[in-house]
């Protein structure tokens, strides 16, 4: 789950890391009464758009201010505005400050390490990726070791490696060992500060703040949970998540039910193979009982795009036959108004196949078929 | 041969008495595995299907000689269970659970490791060998004993591909699920090296997916030290960045681990990469022609 901006910085205060502190605003107004208490002796604002996406700068997402007016005005445009399909509902009006560094300090969870690296650039305030690409020299990188955690040296490895004075050590110490300790405390897969700054008075800042947290331990974490931000996530996928069925919205129009993530992936890669453009990811999870099917084909019918639905499932453990029939008792629930194609394979596939046709519903073999018969029912031949 | 579980592994079942330990230490008695032990704390004493009950890994294991433990604990307990099955000496630890917290992970394969243990998964299928022993959630039936080694990071999508590969005639050697984590115990190159040095094992199958890059290290690996053909399925090519596809591994991010990526990386490497799942079998036996 990507939480916000402000959201992050909270979680990294309570460690201790020194954040640029602001007020939330969803108005211009608000934002604008926010100015005179923020702007400080620097008489400068920063409006900055809270979006889970990257390139804000870029996208004019972020502006700065001089006045209450201005501040107001800066809101207006960013609110509402579209940074890469993501809306913005809320901005953070953050005090104008004195950059004489930046740094780029992050810690990710790293896969091919099998385990919590940290990396760190003296390229601050641009995006790691590309920093990696253009010039990957200029990255530090330390892993932490698996069972000790993050060593001392190794954080001492990573000043030297971008040059920190000895004067200043010891701050940049404490706010990489924050920025690790928050991350284990938080059960993040990132947590990254970008830029960290020094000001021309020798202090740290972390500047901006941007944390992942693996939704693996939202169950354990309500306090985790509660940064949710249910405006901006797409309902039909919180419905799915709710109950058991991973959903995920594209941009097709031919709705996916399937049993299983890597079979659901490769049933939406066969309908583009065949010339068609899947609305949807979706896997019923382990269990495709009447009511999950049936749940299934409503969230996939949210869709209006949605012009036929590809059913794909391979009956293991769970007996196709007992597929069939959630099927049918779905179907009489459920109002599908598009054509249907069904595949269904596995344990129980001829009894499942009858109890389909009984009902008149006709399945095909393989999910190449299924596909093209999906992808011609869609564009309406 | 074969890879990994045989006709004489001896299995535990952490997990025996919940529903999903119950339902599987059932299935794969019936399908022919030495089921020789069940582990729940407070319900020692008992039995299942037959199969004694033992509050403890280590009487378990002490009591009933197993070689391999599989779990059905939930995602609360299964980092605990890996581990008590680890410091017990199991030697193969096979972790169906699946939605465990990735920061514990981390340390679980870690003293796994230093147990000089295996692990399997988390979040994976099982493996199977074929007419000798089912250490897994797969349907059973679906598999012959044949030529090829399967090596997967998905369930149902492996289904499918060894479907295809029995109605080919080719069968399965052993089939191995490694899990849809973004951190597992076992990666796609260790079951390489194992199906690479078994005498039964004539093609390898591999089926990969997004995120990560797991099937770029494996890429490499094979041009290195793979002389058997491989033949490969990479699934996500329509996944879009940045969104987790199921399973908490499959999620491209900073524009790594896409397919393209994987797909481009196997091809390099000689492997024969399939543009649907049925198809590996099809290619698969044009290379063993």
């Amino acid at each position: 789950m990507n939480i916000h901006e402000y959201q992050a910085a909270e979680l990294m205060a309570q460690q201790g890391i020194p954040t640029n502190a602001g007020v939330v605003a969803t108005t211009a107004a608000a934002a604008g009464n926010a100015f005179d208490q923020l702007a400080g002796a620097s008489g400068l604002v920063a409006v900055k758009a809270q979006v889970h996406t990257g390139g804000r700068g870029k996208a004019g997402g972020i502006k700065l201010a001089r006045s209450s007016v201005e501040t107001s005005e800066a809101a207006s445009a960013i609110l509402g505005m579209d940074i890469s399909g993501h809306t913005v509902g809320k901005v953070l009006v953050a005090p104008g400050v004195d950059i004489a560094r930046e740094y780029y300090l992050g810690v990710i969870l790293d896969r091919a390490a099998r385990g919590l690296t940290i990396m760190a650039s003296a390229e601050g305030g641009v995006e790691i990726e590309e920093v990696a690409r253009v010039s990957p020299e200029k990255i530090v990188r330390v892993t932490a070791d698996p069972l000790l955690g993050l060593l001392d040296y190794q954080i001492r490895e990573v000043a030297f490696g971008l040059k920190i004075e000895p004067q200043l050590m010891s701050g940049f110490s404490n706010i990489l060992r924050a920025l690790y300790d928050t991350f284990v405390a938080n059960g993040a897969s990132l947590a990254e500060i970008n830029p960290l700054i020094l000001t021309s008075d020798d202090h740290w800042l972390a500047l901006d703040s941007k944390m992942t947290i693996d939704d693996n331990v939202l169950p354990y974490r309500p306090d985790l949970e509660e940064l949710r931000d249910l405006d901006i996530e797409n309902a039909t996928e919180l419905r799915a998540k709710a109950n058991g069925i991973s959903f995920v919205k594209l941009d097709g129009n031919i709705g996916c039910v399937v049993n299983g993530a890597g079979l659901a992936m490769a049933t939406m890669d066969a309908i583009k193979l065949f010339g068609g453009e899947p609305a949807n990811f979706l896997d019923v999870g382990g269990g495709a009982t009447a009511d999950q099917v049936a749940l299934a084909l409503e969230l996939v019918l949210e869709d209006d795009a949605v012009e036929a639905i590809l059913v794909n499932i391979f009956g293991g453990i769970t007996r196709a036959d007992l597929v069939a029939e959630g099927f049918v008792e779905a179907r009489e629930r459920v109002e599908v108004d598009v054509p249907v194609v069904i595949r269904l394979v596995g344990t129980n596939q001829a009894e499942g196949r009858e109890i389909l046709a009984n009902a008149g519903i006709s399945t095909v073999e393989s999910m190449a078929e299924a596909a093209q018969a999906a992808v011609a029912a869609a564009s309406g031949h | 041969m074969s890879i990994l579980v045989d006709s004489d592994t001896r299995l535990l079942v952490q997990g025996i008495t919940g529903r999903e330990g119950t339902f599987h230490a059932g299935q794969m008695i019936e399908y022919g595995t030495q089921v020789v032990a069940g582990v729940t704390p407070g319900r020692g004493g008992g039995s299942v299907h037959g199969v004694p009950v033992f509050d403890t890994v280590s009487e378990a294991a002490r009591e009933s000689s197993a070689n391999a433990s599989i779990i059905y604990v939930p995602a609360r307990f299964a980092p605990d269970a890996v581990l008590e099955a680890a410091d017990a000496g199991i030697p193969l630890i096979i972790c169906i659970t699946e939605n465990i917290p990735v920061n514990e992970m981390i340390k679980v394969r870690a003293h796994v490791k230093s147990k000089c243990a295996r692990l399997i998964g988390p979040n994976c299928p099982g493996l199977i060998t074929p007419g000798e022993a089912k250490v897994g959630i797969m349907p059973g039936y679906i598999h012959k004993r044949g030529r090829v080694g399967l090596v997967s990071r998905s369930g149902t999508l492996t289904y499918e591909v060894v479907w295809a590969l029995t109605e080919a005639g080719l069968g399965q050697t052993s089939a191995v699920g490694i899990g849809g984590d973004p951190i597992n115990g076992t990666s796609f190159i260790d079951v390489l090296e194992l199906f690479e040095a078994d005498d039964e094992t004539e093609g390898i199958v591999l089926l990969g997916e997004i995120g990560g890059s797991d099937e770029e290290e494996a890429a490499a690996y094979i041009a290195e030290h793979v002389s058997k053909p491989v033949s490969a399925f990479i699934a996500g090519r329509t996944a879009p960045p940045g969104k987790r596809m199921g399973h908490a591994g499959a999620i491209i991010s900073g524009g790594a681990g896409t397919a393209e990526s994987k797909i481009e990386a196997l091809e390099a490497a000689g492997v024969a990469v399939a543009d649907r799942p049925a198809a590996v079998a099809d290619l698969m036996a044009k290379q063993l022609a």
